[in-house]
């Protein structure tokens, strides 16, 4: 491979910027200097599609009507375990306007009970039995209460804590294999592992396993401190609902999908129906919230084609908001015994991790790996157990597990601090070895103005006030299938095309900034056309891979477009091409100021009428940690909470939070704001409010709906601060990664060591509640 | 099938049922706020003009929205929402929770916000509505909207409709705005995305814009 050296900027400007020399691929585009040189990346520049989302003209999935559309419903079940004995549909057959009903039948998967019924056993409520495509959504809805379902009952267990039991309802007699839904990279859910309805542990992460000498950990410790932390399941419940318009015809099956994964539907789809990828189109324009859920073509898609199939028309089928909240995933809960010892001067020894949580019928309830790495600690291990419950399946939920871990382990290192009578953001000081997260702690106090907390429970009155901190940490993953199209026309214009979908974060916009920036253009020049398996595939949207996998080749097929573009000219000029450059829309030239071009007469010099460049991902410029593309580096934060805690009524509001981020070079600022506050709100709404309350004498989901499964609304955003660290590591063309996940993991942490430095007890289960405060002040049993 | 005429005065008198579905489902108490969720805003003096039974098949009214005459074909179990959305293709109307908590429906009833979701179309009557498409006039974005744009005050922008009718209310009706009022007018919106900071920035830009 030709390669080329260049030097790259390096480290935090205003704090320790430097630079570094990289061997890179010949053929990658030359160094960025850092934001401030450049004229379009890190700038407010304005969501491309904004104008379509404030006028309600955006179409999303569930917006959709094709002509001689029919609308779906799905029959689900009613009841948490049996097997079904018969299901008549003769009564919903015959209603008017119906046009299908498909039921699904049994197919034995590996791993799956033996079960001889015509159909599958039932294993929570809401499990997807079949569907009804009528004339109207309204007609669809009758005929599903018209199917009689005949169930012969078994036992069930719904609480997490009763399903451990030995003598517990048993929800799989098998080993099962299903991870839930997009569930978490990185731990290993070993489902044929364990007994009764406890599988596991799984004890590694792509970090490793366990290390160190536990016991020896301990005896060299001075102060131990010793909890247990519970965590609640909370549903995603994005505002558009999960869903398909699925139109199969002759020689294509066309899928509209409200997903975060166009090329993961396709495949899924491809491979149910037995199609070539070529035959399926999966296409995702504008989409209402994921949240992590969105991975997959789920029950709905293939239940959507093949009515589709069996009526020859295009059907929508959408979940309704208790479908959603039953059946179409939530964060596993957990509960997390943490075992931390650390010498006098404050040097962690020894960090042990045990944790159950209910992914439902699936698997993926682990803790994460913030235990493992946030900290430095010679002597580490983690068993995390999964156990199994008639409740719908987890699916991955911004920065699965590792939400769950953090409220765990930054909690207990504020504890930790306490027993050192240290200040908890000079005991992190101390323990934590990153740059960044230092940078975060200096400029977040100052922010903040940390310098005013109190001792905990100090604060005079009804109203106590509080402060607290927690940290977290997010491996910088990218994904290596990562493909884009950049083309520019011969009138001018230029396109950006990928399979990637942009899901709210702004992956339009970023694209469009990197082109235009490596193509001496404006944002309004370049056309995205994303979220379409047409084009080349792009990643999913999860984990936070999306800008660092898909804009480094994007800027790389911008700047091959470009060059072949100047060749043209330099060829009209008879002057060599890497003499030229395009700045403000005109081509020009180093040698000569007098030559001049318009970009839009340049691009007339085509032979062609367009010039058409794809790349893909190329491994980063200093390699990875693990191939497949774990890259070095972390993206931390340091997220700081201000409480107001009413002794009297046990109501905690949270006055403001400072977030402090580091995404190495951000790209938009007035994006990754917003997705900093979405990922607070998001935890502030986790710490104090949301809660799937399941009956377990039924086994049904008894707040399945939006007033009664509380999240914030206006009255409780609180004022929130971001405060954006750049970070050069040089390791791409953009150097620039996602802030999803990120956003999420601290805060509920956070929250909690600010009620405790308010109230001076310390609440070890989430959501804190009203009544929650009142027992923990002794205040009611 | 639905056509469109224009002009706006054609259909007053066309002896459409008012029996309002919120009333009889026992909320007297109009305009109240429910919790944290929106106020609806039907007017407790509207009188019922006792109707004459339509259905079960679909009956054909008009309505006047964003302007326009419209007249559609609906079962009487329709909500405005579904009539807005099914009939009329105008989709910027979002139905979210589909029970009055989200406001992610809000229309305008001669001007008052209400949720399209909790409303039969069949007590629309002669009632003025504007939905989320008729808030740009001739083309221009209102003042909200572009403030909306220049805040990024939408992620994925399912709940921005919504927002918008509630923002772009409180700045018509309200000169100069506080935070609080701002907070007061979207306390009923649902965003997940949690983009509530940046669409009270705008709101407030706005209402300073516009003074």
């Amino acid at each position: 491979m030709d390669t080329r050296k260049e030097k790259f900027p390096y480290g935090i400007p205003g704090h320790n910027l430097s630079e570094i020399e990289r061997e890179i691929p010949i053929e990658e585009p030359p160094v960025w200097p850092i934001n401030d040189k450049l004229k379009i990346i890190g700038k407010r520049v304005n969501r491309i599609d904004a104008v379509d989302k404030v006028t309600g003209k955006a179409k999303y999935t569930s917006d959709m009507k094709l002509p001689g559309m029919l609308y779906a419903k799905m029959l689900r079940s009613k009841v948490p375990h049996a097997a079904i004995k018969s299901i008549d549909i003769s009564e919903a057959k015959s209603l008017a306007g119906v046009h299908a009903i498909y039921l699904i039948e049994n197919t034995q998967k590996e791993g799956e009970e033996k079960n001889n019924g015509k159909f599958p056993m039932v294993k929570y409520v809401g499990q997807p039995l079949g569907g009804v495509a009528a004339d109207s959504l309204e007609i669809a809805k009758d005929a599903i209460s018209l199917i009689k379902v005949n169930y012969e009952e078994k036992p069930f267990v719904i609480d997490l804590e009763a399903a451990m039991e030995m003598d517990a309802p048993i929800v799989f007699d098998v080993p099962i294999t299903r991870q839930a839904d997009g569930g978490d990279v990185g731990e290993v859910h070993d489902g044929s592992k364990g007994q009764g309805n406890v599988r596991g542990p799984s004890t590694s992460s792509f970090f490793g396993g366990p290390r160190g000498d536990l016991e020896q950990g301990f005896n060299e410790a001075d102060i131990i401190v010793e909890k247990t932390y519970r965590t609640q399941v909370q549903t995603h419940m994005p505002l558009e609902t999960h869903g398909v318009v699925v139109d199969w015809r002759p020689d294509m099956m066309m899928v509209y999908a409200s997903t975060q994964n166009t090329n993961a539907v396709r495949n899924e789809m491809a491979s149910i129906f037995g199609l070539p990828k070529s035959k399926v189109r999966v296409v995702c324009d504008f989409m209402g919230g994921g949240f992590g859920a969105k991975h997959s073509a789920g029950s709905f898609g293939p239940m959507a084609a093949n009515l589709s199939k069996k009526t020859g028309r295009p059907v929508w089928l959408m979940m309704d908001r208790q479908e959603e909240h039953i059946a179409e995933g939530n964060r596993p809960n957990s509960i997390q015994y943490l075992k931390i010892g650390a010498k006098k001067n404050g040097t962690l020894t020894a960090i042990q991790q045990r944790s159950h949580g209910t992914a439902g019928v699936g698997l993926g309830a682990g803790v994460g790996r913030i235990a493992q790495v946030l900290y430095p600690c010679p002597n580490f291990a983690t068993e995390q157990y999964d156990v199994l419950t008639n409740a719908g399946p987890g699916a991955a939920w911004r920065a699965p597990g590792n939400v769950q871990g953090a409220f765990g382990l930054e909690q207990a290192i504020d504890e930790m601090a306490e027993k050192l009578n240290m200040d908890p953001l000079k005991y992190r000081d101390l323990i934590d070895k990153s740059e960044v997260r230092k940078i975060e702690r200096q400029r977040g106090a100052k922010l903040f103005n940390w310098s005013r907390r109190q001792p905990a429970g100090s604060g005079k009155g009804l109203v106590k006030k509080g402060l607290g901190v927690g940290q977290s940490t997010w491996p910088r993953f990218v994904t290596l299938d990562s493909s884009v199209e950049v083309k520019i026309h011969n009138d001018g214009g230029v396109e950006i095309r990928s399979s990637v979908q942009d899901i709210g974060t702004g992956t339009k916009t970023i694209l469009a900034q990197v082109v235009a920036e490596e193509l001496g253009l404006q944002v309004n020049d370049i056309t995205v056309n994303i979220g379409d398996t047409f084009f080349p595939v792009g990643p999913g949207s999860g984990g936070s891979v999306v800008t660092g996998s898909i804009t480094p080749p994007t800027r790389n097929a911008a700047f091959e477009a470009k060059t072949a573009l100047l060749k043209l000219v330099a060829k009209k000029w008879e002057t060599d091409s890497s003499e030229l450059f395009i700045e403000n829309g005109q081509v020009g030239s180093k040698k000569d100021a007098n030559l001049k071009m318009p970009f839009k007469e340049a691009t007339k010099l085509m032979r062609t009428s367009q010039i058409s460049k794809i790349a893909s991902r190329s491994d980063d410029y200093g390699g990875f940690q693990q191939p497949w593309g774990l890259a070095y580096g972390d993206l931390g934060s340091v997220q700081f909470a201000e409480v107001s805690v009413n002794t009297d009524t046990g109501f905690v509001k949270v006055d403001k939070i400072v977030a402090a981020h580091s995404c190495g070079r951000p790209l938009n600022i007035g994006q990754l704001e917003s997705q900093i506050n979405g990922g607070v709100i998001q935890g502030i709404s986790y710490a104090l409010y949301e809660n799937r309350i399941m009956d377990t004498g039924t086994g049904h989901m008894m707040n399945a709906n939006v007033d009664q499964y509380k999240v914030p609304y206006s009255m409780e955003i609180p004022e929130i601060e971001t405060l954006i660290v750049e970070e050069y590591s040089a390791l791409s063309s953009t150097d620039a990664y996602g802030i999803g996940e990120p956003a999420n993991i601290a805060t509920a942490a956070a929250v909690a060591n600010a009620v405790y430095n308010a109230i001076g007890v310390r609440l070890h289960e989430i959501p804190i509640t009203p009544s929650s405060i009142l027992k923990a002040l002794n205040k009611v049993s | 099938m639905e056509d469109k005429k224009q002009g706006a005065d054609s259909n007053s008198k066309k002896g459409i049922s008012r029996r309002s579905f919120i009333r009889g489902a026992g909320l007297s108490t109009a305009g109240s706020v429910l919790l944290t969720t929106n106020a609806f805003a039907f007017g407790s003096e509207e009188k019922l003009t006792a109707g004459k039974e339509f259905g079960p098949g679909a009956t054909t009214i008009q309505m006047k929205i964003n302007g326009m005459v419209e007249s559609l074909s609906v079962e009487p179990r329709t909500t405005l929402a579904a009539a807005l959305r099914d009939h009329l293709e105008l989709t910027g109307t979002k139905v979210v929770c589909d029970r009055g908590s989200c406001s992610a429906c809000t229309v305008y009833l001669d001007g008052k916000p209400v949720n399209s979701c909790m409303m039969s179309v069949f007590d629309v009557g002669d009632k003025e509505i504007t939905t989320i498409e008729g808030i740009a006039k001739n083309g221009e974005l209102h003042p909200v909207q572009e403030a909306f744009i220049e805040h990024d005050a939408s992620q994925c922008g399912y709940c921005t409709p919504g927002m918008v009718m509630s923002c772009v209310h409180l700045v018509e009706n309200n000169t100069n705005p506080t935070l609080d009022d701002v907070k007061n007018a979207t306390r009923g919106n649902l965003c997940r995305c949690g983009t509530h900071p940046h669409v009270f920035k705008a709101t407030l830009a706005a209402a300073n814009k516009t003074n």
